[in-house]
């Protein structure tokens, strides 16, 4: 290598489009889809994976961004809460987080939601316990978790009352 | 922003050796990348090549062979907490893979990886080494095997050479008799403290004791004053308590910012006596 910075091409999908760029090998995965895809949902905080606020879904599993490099990222569906709605429609947990005024600043909201996500993936209806252990790590500055727990625990019920 | 660098994406482990040989102190390997993105973007290590050897078939494999379980390096946390070969026949590695830092970092972060880096404030380590597990490092040529125990040599440093990788643990399954259990604290992504205990039970008897402390020195270690307590005896209360008192006053500590000296002890102390007890219940088949 000569100083130079290497380059290599990716193609992988953003809430369901395809999309192709060029990238450096040390560009990480939150700067990739704020900078240059303008999705600006996931934020930068902590930049150590302790706070949540970078989550994106890569195949439908919750990363950090902030330490996540674009590169990984070739090949495999991002899901960033901007794609979370499809057709028009809030996702239910987007409808229950409004509910039960599970926001407040807001700030924490995009992790959260995608977080619970994968968790009604593997557990259809969760309990709060089961709400507590997946959001374990995504932290709430203005300390809003028992409303966030109780929209994650109707957003559950609610799909599953919608399935039966 | 990192440093630029460049990925190589051998095919096998004997590939991904060489890479690491050819480039020397240039390269280091790439997996999860839970623990080398951060520090090389903080600037406090840097390479210019990275080997990811996620692009080498079958590393993340994990399967039951004869009386262990083979559990690949790639195995991430997640893989771990959810393996029903591992809660079958070691619920106690399960239990705790579920418990490092975050959902995040187990969906990413690998087995291989937590142990390589050997970060002392880290869970699996100490039971690894509590249950009697091997490592196994491969190179283009060979392979060897390494005690857990023997591996940890200081403050982010093991016994791995620049050009092996590690493909393996193997963990001998649960048998009767036998019981393991893991306590630990922590007030942060990391814990404090960690006790591994492994207690094998004839009649009323312990024949052998483990006792594993994590975290709170350079690095996770059995301390044999523990163990000498419980061997031969019967696992009464009073004698459990010996040995979690030895386990708090014999192991080596660092005073860091997670807590003092003092606190330490008395913290491992405390884990150590939940770690025996659950683990004397398990060996007589109480809970699992």
């Amino acid at each position: 290598m000569d100083g130079r910075a290497p380059s290599m091409r990716i193609a992988l999908t953003v809430n369901g489009r395809p999309v192709e760029a060029a990238i450096e090998p040390r560009e990480l995965l939150l700067d990739f889809i704020r900078d240059r895809l303008g999705l600006t949902g996931a934020k930068r905080s902590c930049d150590v994976q302790v706070c949540g606020v970078c989550t994106v879904l890569l195949d439908g599993q919750a990363v950090s961004a902030c330490c996540t490099l674009a590169y990984e990222a070739r090949g495999r569906e991002v899901t960033t809460i901007e794609g979370l709605a499809a057709g028009g429609h809030l996702h239910p947990l987007q409808e229950a987080f409004i509910a039960h005024a599970a926001v407040q600043c807001g700030f924490c909201t995009p992790g959260m939601i995608l977080t619970a996500a994968t968790l009604l993936q593997d557990v259809p209806a969760p309990t709060p316990e089961q709400v507590k252990a997946y959001l374990k790590g995504t932290l709430c500055r203005c300390t809003g978790y028992w409303k966030i727990i109780e929209a994650v625990v109707a957003a559950g019920r609610r799909t599953q009352e919608a399935r039966e | 922003m990192l440093q630029p660098f460049e990925i190589h994406e051998p095919a096998t482990v004997a590939e991904a050796s060489r890479l690491l040989a050819r480039h020397g102190d240039d390269a280091t390997v790439y997996a999860g990348g839970t623990e080398l993105i951060p520090v090389m973007r903080d600037g406090l290590a840097q390479y210019r090549h990275l080997v990811n050897i996620k692009t080498v078939p079958g590393l993340d494999a994990i399967a039951p062979a004869g009386e262990m379980l083979r559990i690949g390096a790639l195995a991430t946390h997640r893989m771990i907490e959810r393996s029903p070969a591992i809660r079958a026949h070691a619920p106690v590695l399960a239990q705790v893979a579920a418990g490092v830092a975050n959902l995040r970092v187990r969906n990413v972060g690998t087995l291989g990886g937590n142990l390589c880096f050997a970060e002392p404030h880290s869970d699996p380590a100490a039971v690894l080494i509590a249950q009697g597990a091997t490592l196994v490092l491969a190179r283009s040529d060979a392979e060897r095997r390494v005690n857990a125990d023997g591996f940890f040599v200081g403050i982010q440093q093991t016994v791995r050479m620049p050009d092996e990788v590690l493909v393996r643990v193997e963990v001998p399954a649960r048998r009767p008799g036998a019981g393991a259990a893991y306590a630990r604290f922590a007030l942060h992504e990391r814990p404090t403290a960690g006790v591994a205990a492994v207690v094998v039970l004839d009649g009323d008897a312990v024949t052998a004791a483990r006792v594993t402390v994590g975290s709170v020195g350079p690095v996770p270690a059995r301390v044999p004053e523990a163990e000498e307590a419980l061997v031969g005896r019967r696992p009464d209360p009073e004698v459990l308590r010996e040995a979690a008192g030895r386990a708090g006053g014999a192991v080596e500590v660092l005073e860091d910012l997670y807590g003092s000296v003092e606190y330490k002890r008395h913290i491992v102390t405390v884990l150590a006596s939940h770690a025996l007890d659950e683990a004397v219940a398990r060996a007589r088949g109480r809970g699992h």
